[in-house]
């Protein structure tokens, strides 16, 4: 007779229950599931973009300008500033680096002023005086600060961006110091998501020049306080229109709350916007002091429209008309809701599995996977008879218990993790070997059937837990450091093998232990 | 009704006596791998010198050559054509175009315009070169993490010999591994890393049964001579190493052979690995032990105990 603690029999046989609640929607279709009761798990492991397709997107934010960028508005406010205060300076500019502005002292004695009305216009500002020369950098601590608002503010409007695609279940995520993953399931086409993510959407209101509103090309020379800005506009002799925009910048995106599109009476897309209170009070001066006037809407450095201003417009609501598609006309409304980016974003990394792609993958997976599991059991009769049998329920329960687990903590499951799944399934019976083995052992030194079976099992119990715990660290290892796909074979390695030191051990020995109580065996079949 | 013997019990190998031959074997193989990983290199894929990878089915039987010409016209240098599965499935390879991560746009685009839309796009993968150095990174520290995880294991649970040994062992597996890699020019991708770190996890694995086995015999007999010993413990785990093998084997061949092409292709390096690791953990990482005097560390441990 052997004895095995009741409790331990208990709670292998109610692990075992659970594994097959917690499998069992991953095994039936989406229909059936639906008429499951609801207080039954209904969740499913999820599959990652490689198995379900879709479009993975690795994108930099370019820190770098956009401190630029954020140097150059205070070189304008600076510029203000030193006016005001009647300070004479030669060749305010931004440093070619972008790191600095610098500008020369008329007079050095004012070099002691300049200290104190920086750190007035912004206590993290820092002066460098070389002689007469001037530099102005941010501090140290404010920069590392800066980077990481930088990156929190473009997650932010990507993730506006992306949502207003309204793609199922998108996920955007940080990635290191400056890096943003996107994950978008279904999508088989990531172009519009690339060229919506491309564009800063920097949206300013400016006038035209009065006297020269045209030029023919970008290298004409404009006139002071001016600039030459592209457009999609041609002339009725199909060359290109080129505007010279004023640099000042009356009103900016940051002002609007909405925007739209509909159609004029010619069926044409249009764009409209709605600007908060103070936009629209501001844009309503802007109108009504320039009236006849062209006014530009410049986005990203290129202008979009530039209608001649008829009546002024108070009530905050405007239309753009321009030449656009019905899709560049969505676009236009979708970043004018979302808002423009600090910073630049770089495409480092595109990966798209098309849907179909995704589905054989599947199939392919589990049908090596159960290839695999036929195989190793076929062997596993072979080699143990019986008891090699009771090792096939087992390594069928950590299958089921694998799977249980991936759907319970909502791990993703990728096409190397089905590998892995798999590949366990052959290492998962090595417990089985050795303590076979062990107990072949016993036998042969003389030991008598039932002690065999229990030394048997305990000398490899040691052997087990040294043998499987070096293998974990080699899995945890991928989990750590891989990325994705690897992340996922790491992922389902780990459980494998540890759901493999319950199955393998206690689980068999309950077989073993019932099977030889109740048939009472002469000789083992092992 | 009996599972049958696969390995005679009584099989009685000297492991031991032969080690002066396996050490040249051995050396042999990481000289060869060595030479090959230092002069030829290894075969990287897009993940880590950045590139386009379009996997492409045709509705009718592709026309390689005409797809070669036409995107040869584009003049992206060098364009690789491949078929796999069937004759409809095509997977292209470009390189990385000069000129940051813009250029890597238009080009896209411009091989999806030449390729037009008759054709099903499975998979399309565009790579620039900044993330790669990230991956070599990231490798290396898994590997890390790993060997010197799996040594302080041993380290704590048994002797500081048995660690180094088994470690100088995983390495000669790590450098087959590599070595498969350039010999065959086998693509190495970012999944190339699986198969170096399931090759060492598997290989620890069966050093550690053969150690086991060696530390409970040194209790045993403790009057027996370390190689007689060790060459004991060795046969008696055998039968349990080479079923181990073959079942993994088992499993990595269902793998390489129906799991698509992309399992395969990490597939065959661990099936190879695994058997050299095998190879090693039998030969290698027990025979090691004997440049080291496990018996009196043994006796000292259990004097202090």
């Amino acid at each position: 007779m052997l004895t095995f603690a009741r409790w331990k029999v208990l709670t292998s046989f109610i692990l075992c229950l659970f594994g097959l609640i917690y499998a069992f929607p991953n095994f039936v279709s989406e229909e059936t599931l639906k008429k499951v009761p609801s207080w039954f798990p209904h969740e499913r492991v999820n599959l990652g973009l490689d198995l379900q397709g879709g479009s993975h997107l690795l994108l930099e934010v370019d820190v770098k300008a956009g401190l630029k960028e954020r140097l150059s508005f205070t070189l304008d406010s600076l510029r203000k500033t030193l006016r005001a205060e009647k300070i004479g300076y030669l060749d305010l500019s931004l440093d070619s680096t972008g790191d600095f502005i610098t500008f020369q002292l008329r007079d050095q004695n004012q070099a002691e002023k300049i200290n104190a009305i920086i750190k007035k216009m912004d206590p993290e500002l820092e002066v460098i005086l070389e002689g007469k020369i001037c530099k102005i950098t941010f501090t140290n601590a404010s920069i590392a600060e800066r980077q990481r608002s930088i990156v929190d503010q473009s997650i932010e409007i990507v993730r506006r961006r992306i949502d207003e695609l309204g793609t199922k279940e998108p996920s955007i995520q940080r990635q290191g110091d400056d890096r943003i993953l996107i994950q978008i399931p279904g999508l088989s086409d990531p172009g519009r998501v690339k060229n919506l993510l491309g564009k800063t959407a920097k949206m300013t209101f400016r006038l035209l020049h009065d006297e020269h509103p045209y030029a023919s090309n970008l290298e004409d020379v404009a006139p002071p306080s001016t600039e030459i800005l592209p457009s999609d506009d041609v002339r009725q002799d199909g060359r290109k229109i080129f505007y010279v925009v004023r640099k000042e910048n009356l009103l900016g995106g940051e002002s609007l709350v909405d925007a739209g599109v509909n159609f004029d009476e010619y069926h044409r897309p249009q764009v409209s916007f709605r600007f908060d209170n103070l936009g629209a009070k501001k844009f309503g001066d802007i109108t009504s002091q320039n009236i006849h006037r062209q006014l530009a809407i410049v986005l990203d450095g290129k202008v979009i429209s530039a209608p001649t201003i008829q009546t002024p417009i108070t009530g905050g609501n405007g239309v753009i008309m321009g030449k656009f598609t019905v899709q560049e006309a969505n676009d236009l409304a979708l970043l004018m809701r979302a808002g423009a980016l600090v910073a630049p974003l770089v495409v480092l990394e595109e990966r798209t599995v098309g849907p179909d792609l995704g589905a054989d993958s599947i199939a392919s997976g589990r049908y090596a996977t159960m290839l695999s599991v036929v195989m190793v059991a076929v062997f596993m009769l072979v080699a143990y008879s019986l008891f090699g049998f009771f090792a096939n329920i087992a390594m069928l329960f950590n299958l089921i218990l694998t799977v249980a687990i991936l759907s319970l903590i909502g791990a993703t499951l990728t096409l190397p993790g089905i590998a892995g799944i798999a590949l366990t399934m052959g290492m998962a019976v090595d417990a089985n070997v050795l303590i076979n083995e062990r107990i072949k052992e016993e036998l042969r030194h003389g030991r008598k059937m039932l002690s065999a079976i229990d030394v048997g099992y305990r000398q490899a119990m040691n052997t087990i837990l040294d043998s499987n715990l070096t293998t974990l660290i080699g899995a945890a290892a991928l989990f750590l450091f891989g990325t994705g796909p690897v992340k996922g074979f790491g992922i389902t390695l780990a459980i494998g093998i540890l759901i493999s030191m319950f199955t393998a051990t206690t689980l068999t020995r309950v077989f073993v232990t019932y099977w030889v109580n109740w048939s009472k065996p002469t000789k083992l079949p092992i | 009704m009996r599972g049958l013997q696969l390995i005679p019990y009584d099989t009685n190998i000297n492991f031991v006596g032969i080690r002066r031959y396996i050490y040249c074997v051995s050396l042999a193989i990481i000289l060869i791998c060595g030479w090959n990983l230092a002069f030829k290199g290894l075969n990287y894929g897009i993940d880590f010198k950045g590139g386009f990878l379009l996997e492409v089915r045709t509705k009718d039987k592709a026309d390689i050559a005409s797809m070669r010409t036409q995107l040869e016209t584009l003049k992206l240098g060098e364009v690789k054509l491949q078929e796999f599965g069937s004759d409809r499935d095509i997977m292209i390879r470009i390189e990385k175009q000069p000129g940051g991560e813009q250029a890597q746009a238009i080009a896209l685009q411009k091989i999806k315009e030449k390729l037009g839309n008759d054709l099903e796009y499975r998979r399309v993968e565009t790579v620039g070169g900044k993330v790669s150095s990230d991956l070599v990174e990231n490798g290396l520290w898994a590997l890390g993490f790993a060997l010197i995880g799996m040594l302080l294991y041993i380290w704590v649970r048994f002797e500081w010999h048995f660690g180094l040994c088994g470690i100088l062992a995983l390495a000669h597996d790590v450098v087959v591994v590599l070595g498969f890699y350039s010999l065959t020019g086998h693509e190495f991708k970012e999944t190339a890393f699986i198969a170096i770190l399931t090759t060492i996890g598997y290989s620890i694995n069966d050093s550690v049964v053969i150690y086991d086995r060696i530390r409970d015999n040194l209790r045993k007999y403790k009057k027996m001579p370390v190689e007689q010993l060790i060459n004991q413990s060795t046969n008696e785990t055998l039968s349990r190493t080479i079923i181990t093998v073959a079942t993994t084997v088992i499993s990595l061949l269902a793998l390489y052979l129906f799991g698509g092409s992309e399992i395969s292709s990490f597939s065959l390096p661990i099936l190879v690995g695994i058997v050299f690791g095998s190879y090693s953990s039998i030969f290698v990482s027990a025979n090691l032990l004997l440049f080291f005097d496990i018996r009196k560390t043994a006796k000292e441990k259990e004097a202090i105990a």
